[in-house]
């Protein structure tokens, strides 16, 4: 098929894995309270829907925002007009203001640093077709987000190298692994460009620590690389402990005027702290005025619609609201993710213990037949066709260990998660009664699929139902 | 600076090209009626302005588009939270169904082929991802579009090689131009893998005529690897529907449903001109190749259009009443003000290609030229920037092969402003001022003058055009 480009053709055998499987059956057979309680129920879409309340009596406290209108005059020509990839001055204050309450206002966002994108899966690639030349590797902890795979290397040409993180010390990055993915890329001929960290992360739910963050700023600083930090749920921590932002090790290092700080660049989004996924609003931010700079010019390949630039604008400024908003999203999630805890207890099933995000990473390895993907592939089968539940097994994420799954909370209401939690026990119950697994029909391709199925492939079943999910 | 990926610092050296001067000059002194009379007036800058009462009174009478109601409920939620990259589908259904409404329902577009994009600049750039690998190359007629150089090739990495067309046919494509521009590209080992087109035409404000679009077809058919593009942004603009002839309609007409040329003709499409709303970030991509939407859509997720944008315009290209109204009155306010431009420009002996679309003119200025060169065009574009106070856009950033032709804009400004714009450019006209040689900036310049149009190249030259405002066309 000569006639396209091979970035189409090499996508076209993706659509008849197995992986797939978990997203059409959820589509075939979505749960809904009242029109369909034996349902699928959806746990694999990392959504934040506890707090549209606040949002929605905001928009009716403050109609001018959506209506186009400012101090009651219509300012919709000015919007529709509104195409300057520099972005609407006072949204993008606003932004980079949200970003430093997100960080207790510890550090300072300069708001001609931002670079608005459309989303952080523009900002994301729009970073890589800066720093990186196709060809060029960027490293990343394991497990992580499977969209990186198309996000940071489908058009851009860039390579990932992973960098293994391992359950012997809850998935921390440690400086032996970090040197050993370097070398690893050195051995594949890969010149590494530098680090890319989601912080919080995804899928763990972990915040990165100090002492992981120092290393990464130590790490970048020797190899004379760049450090990305997808700070797209930075507003979703819930922990005692406060969000440790790369930023603000680097003021703690004071290295904020550094040849370093220009090195190191934060993604971030309103996708997951904010819930709106639908409008499309990332931001790159860096201290590298070149990058900036070309990161403006290719924002105009995703700029943010005006019309959501200034709703938020307007929602952002409002100081009121993103205080209270901050404290109440945090309380909802922490409560939220406790359920999830404690429900997977009564299941016998541990999490790896989290602080932020939108799921919990679950230890789901004494369930394994055998410590194999190809039985983490079962298993995920299992509950998704019998126990009704559709999470992400942690193969797509990369994960080095079988049995590792992600499993999503905010998603959904209480009483669904409730559910879910129930039909889990009842499942485990039922299955320690019966260790010996019978057969499957899927059994003949089983042995196959890992040799055959490359993560291309896996990454493809995982996005093209439904985009841009984390 | 191997720190920074070469798309990243190629960019760096544009900023001192003097082609820079006309939007600095325009934005340190910008024209305004009250408050700065005497300052450029800016028409350089493809924007429909002419129909935002008719948008403004719809919004006024349907206040749940703007404010994420449906029949008075709120499904602020549901937006919220989609970011389906098969775009919402009450959306893509009215969207189509304008799209058949701007061709007088000749042809009629299926919604399960369109593919939303944040703007044709998006569009563009994602079908050349997709028909494209870097070192292809695809063919444009010039006068071209200088957005293009950066849309097409920036990141993609694919070239552009002229369809040289000149005045000496009203600057249409020919069958001869066509096979040269595509030996050229054999010379210079380059793989054509399509041809792009602006229909109606961004410099020109033509439409390509039934002849043109014959030549191409047959050249498609000829050459069964080669894709043919057609940018419609316009296709709103044209003064009178019958005289547009989209690419769609050629498919139906000559019956290629059945030919493999069908899947090798697609559409890019937006709302910025027609509706005027470039801010809003919509665009489309429509093909009847599978694999192209297929691949384009999982593509858009790099560029999707707001939730928010997408059920706004949704609720107002579903409104039928609407849509009949504002495409008649669109056509009818921009023809009476080409006239306008055309008339006033009559007036002071300065001709203009024979236009029936488009939000500006091409215009003649030739004759105002001190010598036939670029460095002529130059020296007279200066002039008209600082001297004349008005910003237009010289022939040669849209790759002209013959100097002395501008774009001049004549949507983004009130009546009154285009008649002092033509005030202006008479006084000068009449006092002989253009004729005579530019004191004012030479000495600055004159070093540079000489080696400007050798050295500067095009993307330098782009680059002055759309540092300051992206996507202006």
């Amino acid at each position: 098929m000569k006639q396209l480009s091979t970035k189409v053709t090499s996508n076209a055998h993706g659509q008849d894995s197995s992986y797939f499987l978990g997203w059409e059956e959820y589509e075939k057979n979505p749960y809904d309270e009242i029109k369909n309680p034996n349902g699928i129920i959806q746990m694999g879409l990392a959504e934040n829907q506890l707090c549209f309340d606040l949002i929605e009596t905001w928009l009716a406290k403050n109609p001018d925002a959506a209506a186009l209108k400012k101090d009651g005059q219509s300012i919709f020509k000015e919007l529709a007009l509104f195409q300057d990839y520099h972005g609407l001055p006072e949204f993008k204050k606003a932004l980079a203001e949200f970003m430093e309450e997100i960080r207790g206002n510890r550090v300072t966002f300069d708001p001609s640093k931002i670079v608005l994108a459309a989303g952080s899966t523009s900002a994301n690639e729009t970073l890589m077709f800066c720093l990186a030349e196709p060809g060029d590797a960027f490293l990343l902890p394991t497990p992580y987000y499977p969209g990186f795979d198309r996000d940071l290397k489908w058009r851009t040409g860039a390579e990932i190298v992973p960098i293994h993180c391992s359950s012997s010390n809850g998935f921390q990055i440690t400086e032996s692994a970090l040197q050993q993915a370097y070398q690893q890329a050195q051995k594949l001929d890969l010149k590494v460009k530098g680090v890319l960290v989601t912080n919080p992360s995804n899928p763990l739910g972990t915040m990165l620590t100090r002492r992981e963050l120092n290393l990464l700023v130590d790490f970048i600083t020797s190899k004379n690389i760049h450090l990305i930090s997808d700070e797209i749920y930075s507003g979703t921590v819930f922990g005692f402990e406060q969000f440790v932002s790369v930023m603000d090790v680097l003021k703690d290092k004071k290295l904020e005027n550094s040849e370093v700080s220009k090195r190191v660049h934060v993604v971030y989004s309103l996708s997951k702290d904010l819930g709106l996924p639908g409008f499309r609003v990332g931001a790159i931010y860096s201290n590298d005025e070149m990058v900036v700079s070309a990161a403006t010019k290719m924002s105009s390949f995703g700029l943010v619609s005006s019309q959501t630039q200034y709703l938020l604008s307007a929602l952002l400024s409002d100081k009121k609201f993103t205080g209270t908003y901050l404290n109440e999203n945090q309380k909802r999630l922490k409560i939220r993710q406790k359920q999830l805890v404690s429900g997977l207890e009564a299941a016998g099933v541990t999490c790896l213990k989290s602080n932020a995000g939108l799921f919990c990473w679950v230890d789901m390895r004494h369930l394994l037949d055998t410590n194999t993907f190809e039985a983490e592939l079962e298993l995920w089968k299992k509950i998704v066709y019998e126990v009704k539940l559709n999470i992400s097994p942690g193969s797509s994420c990369h994960c080095t260990e079988p049995g590792w799954f992600r499993v999503c909370f905010a998603n959904m209401s209480e009483e669904t998660l409730d559910l879910a939690m129930k039909r889990l026990k009842e499942y485990v119950e039922s299955t320690d009664s019966r260790r010996v697994m019978s057969k499957s029909s899927h059994e003949r391709i089983k042995s196959l699929r890992k040799r055959t199925v490359s993560n291309w492939v896996f990454r493809v079943s995982w996005t093209d139902r439904v985009p841009d999910e984390r | 600076m191997d720190l920074l990926s070469r798309k990243a610092t190629c960019n760096s050296h544009g900023q001192d090209s003097s082609y820079f001067l006309g939007w600095e000059e325009y934005e340190k002194n910008p024209y305004d009626v009250v408050k700065n009379p005497h300052g450029i007036i800016q028409m350089g800058l493809a924007e429909n302005q002419l129909c935002f009462d008719i948008l403004e009174s719809w919004l006024i009478q349907n206040p749940d588009a703007a404010s994420f109601k449906r029949d008075g409920q709120s499904i602020f939620r549901e937006l919220a939270l989609f970011q389906d990259y098969h775009g919402l589908s009450y959306f893509k259904n009215a969207l189509a169904d304008f799209m058949s409404e701007n061709r007088q329902n000749r042809v009629s577009f299926d919604s399960n082929n369109l593919v939303l994009t944040a703007g044709a600049t998006s569009a563009n750039e994602t079908l050349m991802f997709c028909l494209a690998n870097p070192g292809d190359a695809f063919l444009l007629p010039t006068p071209y579009y200088p957005g293009f150089d950066r849309d097409l090739k920036w990141r993609t990495g694919v070239e552009i090689v002229p369809i040289q067309c000149s005045s000496s046919n009203g600057f249409r494509i020919t069958e001869l131009a066509l096979e040269e521009a595509y030996e050229q590209a054999k010379k210079l080992n380059l793989n054509v893998k399509g041809i792009l087109i602006t229909n109606p035409s961004n410099p020109l404000g033509t439409t390509t005529t039934q002849t043109e679009l014959n030549i191409l077809f047959e050249f498609i058919s000829k050459n069964k690897n080669i894709h043919l593009v057609s940018d419609e942004i316009y296709s709103g603009t044209a003064f009178s529907s019958s005289e547009f002839i989209s690419v769609m309609e050629i498919l139906k007409n000559n019956h290629l449903e059945n030919t493999d040329v069908f899947n090798r003709v697609h559409i890019v499409y937006s709302l910025s001109k027609d509706l005027g709303l470039p801010g809003f970030r919509v665009g489309a991509i429509y093909s009847n190749d599978k694999d192209v939407i297929s691949a384009a859509t999982k593509m858009s997720s790099f560029g999707l259009v707001s939730s928010q944008t997408q059920y706004l315009l949704s609720s107002l290209l579903s409104d039928k009443k609407f849509t009949k109204k504002y495409l008649r009155e669109n056509q009818s306010r921009l023809k009476n003000r080409q006239r306008m431009l055309v008339t006033g420009l009559e007036a002071i002996g300065i001709g203009c290609l024979k236009s029936n679309a488009g939000l500006f003119c091409w215009v003649d200025m030739r004759h105002l030229l001190s010598s036939k060169t670029f460095e002529a065009e130059m020296e007279l574009w200066k002039k008209i920037v600082y001297e004349v106070k008005l910003n237009i856009s010289p022939g040669s950033s849209c790759h002209c092969e013959e100097p002395g032709w501008f774009r001049v804009c004549f949507a983004n400004m009130s009546e009154e402003t285009l008649k002092l714009a033509l005030k202006r450019l008479k006084n000068f006209v009449d006092n002989g001022i253009l004729t005579r040689s530019c004191q004012v900036g030479q000495s600055l310049k004159s070093s540079r003058k000489k080696t400007t149009m050798t050295t500067v190249s095009n993307w330098v030259f782009r680059l002055s055009f759309h540092d300051r405002d992206a996507e202006e066309r």
